[in-house]
């Protein structure tokens, strides 16, 4: 008889961590996620994600540097 | 009584294994989140020069927002109003999808903060982003 005392619990105790831990959000696998498609989405073509390479564009000259700031 | 305990135990480590795998598991493919990235990764092209000269930068939601649309020549304004929105809209869409295929459509706002913090995070140097709404550039 004692054991239906532990075991009972027990039970309610998992159950209960169960669904208390798959309320939470997944912070750290979410944001490892994000960072994938993030640059999956903002890679170019033939370019690693570097800071500017030389582009394939000759004709372009170099104007835009001094607008926009 | 043995019986009791064992189904205590059994639930006890199944509970330990749904948690364990819940825990690591964060679903991010769909045929929709597919197409998403890709509409979205062609768009990044068309936008990137407006990013670029500070034209459009990322509002402190994440979502882009075109900060000086004098930066861009009359004729191009409705096309990168156009790309905004549509970009805005795409990127709403993945996180609502995100969020329904790990089967917690709450989980969408998380999604959107987690993913405006990390592009925030991945601007290149020259990008404007609004942090504390003020704008600063990278």
């Amino acid at each position: 008889m004692k054991n239906v005392w532990f075991a009972l619990p027990l039970a309610a105790c998992a159950l209960s961590a169960c669904v208390t831990i798959n309320i939470y959000f997944p912070a750290a696998a979410a944001e490892k996620a994000a960072d994938k498609i993030i640059e999956e989405i903002w890679q170019q073509k033939g370019e690693k994600p570097a800071p500017k390479t030389t582009e394939s564009q000759p004709a372009a000259p170099d104007t835009r540097k001094e607008e926009g700031k | 009584m043995r019986h009791l305990m064992k189904l205590g135990l059994m639930l006890f480590v199944l509970c330990f294994s749904a948690v364990a795998l819940a825990q690591v598991d964060f679903k991010v493919t769909s045929p929709a989140i597919t197409s998403l990235k890709q509409a979205m990764h062609e768009r990044h092209a068309q936008l990137r020069p407006y990013l670029d000269s500070g034209a459009v930068g990322f509002g402190a939601d994440g979502m882009l927002v075109v900060r000086n649309a004098s930066a861009v020549p009359l004729p191009e304004r409705q096309t990168v109003n156009s790309l905004v929105a549509a970009e805005n809209q795409d990127r709403n869409a993945l996180y609502i999808e995100i969020a329904r295929v790990n089967g917690h459509p709450e989980w969408q706002t998380e999604i959107s903060n987690t993913f405006a913090q990390r592009m925030m995070e991945h601007a290149h140097p020259g990008w404007w982003v609004q942090v504390g709404g003020v704008w600063k550039q990278k």
